[in-house]
């Protein structure tokens, strides 16, 4: 089936199969990787995305039902060698390791601090805790959101 | 030629670098397995046996291989070279003939257009089994009347340390028998790669992986060609922690990508990650630990059985560490330790963070708060009491010759300031409860439980493995200036080896421009990212190359002031100094400076008959303390904080030593609270992750870090490994921390509800295991004549 939908502000189509799920027509038919599949059942938050304007996990979202509506991408964070504020933050604070779990992560922050840039220990960390990462045990990712949400506050962001 | 080098360039050692794929990482632009692609690609699929134990009578392929968009469909009859593999004996067949040994074990292959055309034409492929009795008991693997797995038995390998008189007597004895649960690594990154068949007849693969070259040595014989042939380059790995060590779909990527002349691209989702990488071992172990009054440990004897599962893979080694460790990080004058690896029919393990040292941790410190206990003294005082030190014989005999500053890490994690008391629950927002947002209570039953743990590990490979690690560092200019490439087979895995070396590369030729070359065979191996061997093997590799290419330089500058004997030289700020006069770098690199140069550690040796040998290159050594609270009704666990103090040598970068303390520390606490593959009859029941339960936001606690920095001698900069000690003791500490807060006896990690709640009692068992009679302490296999892999990548001539 023919769908079209609007992916980090540019409209796109793709003709897939009934079955396919948002993440699979994103990384296999409109060539943007960056959202992972880690777990395909919505667990683990690597393949996050902004349907419209809410977080979903985009392997849980049937392609078809994004026909006509917008999609935005760790990919549309920020174009070419630039980076957004959460992404700047996620690189100083050392809150990556094998990154696999990290563009999930980025736009899962992106999505609170956007909210809610006052957001306290314990919302942090209720709102992130559908993002698995293996890695890091958490506390750098911490840190990289204390600093993306000192800088939105700020005004930086 | 000595020269001396100015310590003014950033991001060098000792500093928090930044990582140097970053970038691309945050992006979305890192390339791992999963993501790669090629034009005209074909998408491979695995059948996978759903018996633990059977016969195969026939495999009817007809039906896929009439499939739509199926372009091949093979068997093990299709192999084309030899038909079995394995990381250290080829007891593993490629795909299954005959019999099929564990659930998940690969049957055919197909390739297909797409995922899903493969995944319909697996199950029109008929296989008929007969059912056999398995064997999914590691105790019952080795009863006489236990069916045997192998030619050679079920035992792969028996190992016996006998330590001054184990028949010493002591004042007080303690006695305890523990068990540690599956784990699995669980990478966020699954199983996946891209094969690509060249014009040479051989392939280009690009794979997710641990050690590029033990991969090839396994992949060229399976597919019958010479190993030049088999050209292999590192796609990005999205976490390892061991469970990239083994083979995964390299060979049958290889195979199907050969046969149909097509790229073929591999990629396992979390179920079938689940049931094909290995798992860490599953333990049994029993202990008496016999102290003087005084609290000076006299004796320890120790019997630990693991479950290899159905395959060899690194069994072995993971037996010969653990055993070796079973006493502890203590001086021990007498003691008997025996070891054991079993085959059974459960999932096959091998490699995960710690090897082997995180289970006889869990049994070796237990002991040690029974015995103060016992003795009426503080748990930590009775640590420090018996630490080892430089200096100490270890039960193998191997005197400790390095660093090991047991009690500092000891003092230094006892020091980090405790948390704050709770507040009343009424007080509290009940996410904070234990069990987060699944305790329906109001608070009622919490209590607070304080455990400490210490532990040591190996670094790097043992008993006479020589696993170098080459490195080539290339220096040019262009018009920024000096400019180094830094190329090696080193795997980075996401803990930061592609940083370090270029931060050793910085350091070593004053320059900040230092970029990675891809991993790939193009150089000879690396040697394993595993045993926290890499940042001191490829550091040390890399230091080595870049001091010829500042000889190199020297040579140049001086040959210019028409000198070729002694000179006085420097390196600053991009510049050469020889005898007094200033070059600018790029001035002497009309032509680039390409060095390759090889790192070898310290000779070890096997362990003899009784267990002795100097075995171990270094040791790594790590204690936590653990506070949790706990749920007494509804039986679950909060961890309140974990203080953590590693002993690591030096920090190359204190950013990433804190992330590995930080991630190693989560992975531990996996192991205590929640992290178990539930093997019922040979099957996995939980492989996903809605069932396999890893650590979230909501269950790490504040890990609060205390890097110890006493240089190991004789190493580049002192460093030691950092992968693995957090993760080691954690188990321990959290599963100290619960017996403390409920009084329970908690032998078996992880710790469930049930065992909190007192619906089920501590683990039992019938006795100590009896001893099997083996050939001698090497593998098992190894006598009966079983290929021994990786023999190339043991020994390399300095």
């Amino acid at each position: 089936m023919l769908i079209r939908m609007q992916v980090n502000g540019e409209w796109r189509e793709a003709d897939v199969w009934p079955g396919s799920s948002l993440l699979h027509v994103l990384r296999e038919e409109l060539g943007l990787p960056g959202s992972k599949n880690a777990c395909e059942e919505g667990e683990c938050g690597s393949c996050s995305v902004w349907l419209d304007d809410d977080l979903v996990c985009s392997c849980l979202v049937l392609a078809a039902q994004v026909h006509e509506r917008r999609v935005r991408t760790v990919e549309g964070l920020a174009s070419g060698e630039d980076l957004h504020p959460v992404q700047r933050a996620f690189v100083e604070t050392g809150a990556v390791q094998c990154g696999f779990c990290t563009p999930g992560l980025v736009v899962a922050v992106t999505d609170l601090l956007e909210r809610d840039p006052t957001a306290d220990e314990l919302t942090v960390r209720e709102a992130l805790s559908g993002n698995l990462c293996r890695c890091t045990g958490y506390a750098k990712i911490f840190d990289a959101v204390r600093l993306a949400a000192e800088r939105r506050r700020q005004g930086v962001w | 030629m000595s020269m001396r080098v100015g310590e003014r360039v950033r991001g060098g050692v000792g500093e928090s670098a930044r990582r140097v794929d970053g970038v691309p990482k945050v992006k979305g632009a890192f390339a791992y397995g999963s993501d790669l692609r090629h034009e005209d690609m074909l998408w491979g699929a695995t059948l996978r046996s759903p018996h633990p134990h059977a016969r195969i009578r026939s495999i009817g392929i007809a039906g896929a291989v009439a499939s739509p968009g199926v372009h091949a469909v093979l068997t093990a009859d299709d192999v084309p070279g030899k038909r079995t593999y394995g990381l250290e004996f080829a007891d593993q067949p490629v795909m299954a003939w005959d019999r099929v040994r564990y659930v998940g074990e690969p049957v055919a292959i197909v390739a297909a257009e797409t995922p899903e055309l493969g995944r319909r034409a697996l199950e029109r492929i008929d296989v008929e089994y007969e059912v056999l009795p398995p064997v999914t008991d590691m105790e019952e693997a080795l009863r006489p009347e236990a069916p045997r797995l192998h030619e050679w038995g079920n035992v792969l390998r028996h190992v016996t340390i006998v330590h001054g008189d184990p028949d010493a007597e002591a004042e007080v004895w303690v006695e305890g028998y523990y068990e540690t649960g599956m784990q699995d690594q669980a990478p966020l990154g699954p199983e996946a790669g891209l094969a690509i068949p060249a014009e040479d007849g051989g392939v280009d693969l690009v794979v997710s992986t641990q050690w590029l070259h033990v991969d090839r040595q396994q992949i060229a014989p399976c597919l019958n060609l010479p190993e030049e042939k088999v050209r292999i380059s590192l796609a990005g790995v999205g976490g390892a922690f061991g469970s990239r060590e083994d083979l995964h779909m390299q060979i049958h990527s290889c195979m199907l990508a050969l046969h149909t002349g097509r790229p073929v691209k591999m990629s396992y989702g979390r179920p079938e990650s689940f049931l094909a990488h290995v798992h860490r071992h599953p333990s049994r172990i029993w202990m008496r630990t016999g102290a003087a009054r005084d609290g000076r440990l006299v004796n320890v004897r120790a019997r630990i059985l693991i479950d290899g599962g159905a395959f060899a893979s690194s069994s072995t080694a993971v037996i010969g560490n653990a055993t070796t460790f079973a006493a502890g990080p203590y001086e021990v004058p007498n003691a008997l330790l025996e070891g054991t690896a079993v085959y059974t029919n459960n999932p096959p393990c091998g490699a995960m963070r710690g090897f082997g040292a995180p289970q006889v941790c869990f049994a070796y410190e237990g002991q040690m708060d029974r015995l103060a206990t016992a003795l009426g003294v503080d748990p930590l005082e009775l640590r420090l009491r018996n630490a080892l030190g430089t200096g100490s014989v270890l039960p193998t005999g191997q005197v400790l010759r390095g660093s090991a500053p047991v009690r500092e890490v000891i003092e230094r994690c006892a020091a980090i300031p405790l948390p704050p008391a709770p507040e009343p629950a009424a007080m509290r927002d009940p996410i904070t409860f234990p069990g987060g947002a699944g305790n329906v209570g109001r608070g009622e039953g919490l209590r607070r439980g304080v455990g400490f743990a210490l532990g040591f590990k190996n670094i790097a490979y043992s008993e006479g493995f020589d696993d170098f690690h080459e490195a080539r560092v290339t220096l040019s200019a262009d018009a920024e200036g000096p400019l180094a490439v830094v190329h090696s087979a080193g795997v980075e895995c996401g803990q930061g080896l592609s940083t370090v070396l270029a931060q050793v590369a910085r350091t070593e030729l004053g320059i900040e421009r230092v970029v990675l070359h891809v991993a790939d065979t193009q150089l000879d191996s690396a040697g394993s990212t595993s045993a926290s061997r890499q940042t001191f093997m490829g550091g040390g590799a890399v230091q080595l190359a870049c001091a010829a290419v500042r000889d190199e330089l020297v040579r140049r500058a001086g040959a210019r002031l028409g000198r070729s004997g002694a000179v006085t030289a420097s390196l600053e700020d991009g510049r050469v100094l020889v005898d007094g006069e200033p070059f600018a770098m790029e001035d002497l690199l009309d032509q680039p400076i390409a060095v390759e140069r090889t790192f070898h550690h310290r000779r070890t040796t096997p362990l003899d008959e009784r267990g002795q040998g100097d075995v171990h290159v270094m040791f790594a050594f790590a204690a936590q303390r653990a506070v949790v609270e706990v749920d007494e009704e509804l039986g679950l666990v909060r961890v309140v904080q974990i203080a953590s103090a590693l002993d690591v040598g030096r920090a190359i970068n204190p950013q990433a030593v804190e992330g590995q303390s930080e991630g190693g520390t989560a992975q531990g606490l996996g192991l205590a609270v929640m992290e178990e593959l539930q093997v019922r009859d040979g099957v996995i029941a939980n492989p996903t992750f809605t069932d396999y339960l890893i650590p979230t936001t909501l269950d790490m606690p504040s890990v609060v870090t205390e890097i110890v920095e006493v240089p190991e001698p004789d190493v580049p900069y002192g460093a030691k490994g950092v992968g693995e000690g957090a993760t080691i003791v954690t188990t321990a500490a959290v599963v100290a921390a619960i017996r403390d807060a409920t009084g329970r006896l908690m032998n078996r990690a992880p710790v469930r509800p049930d065992d909190i709640v007192g619906i089920r009692g501590p683990a039992t068992t019938e006795g100590w295991a009896p001893s099997p009679e083996v050939p001698g302490p090497e593998p098992v296999p190894k006598h009966f004549g079983v290929d021994v892999v990786q023999s190339s990548l043991r020994e390399k001539e300095p």
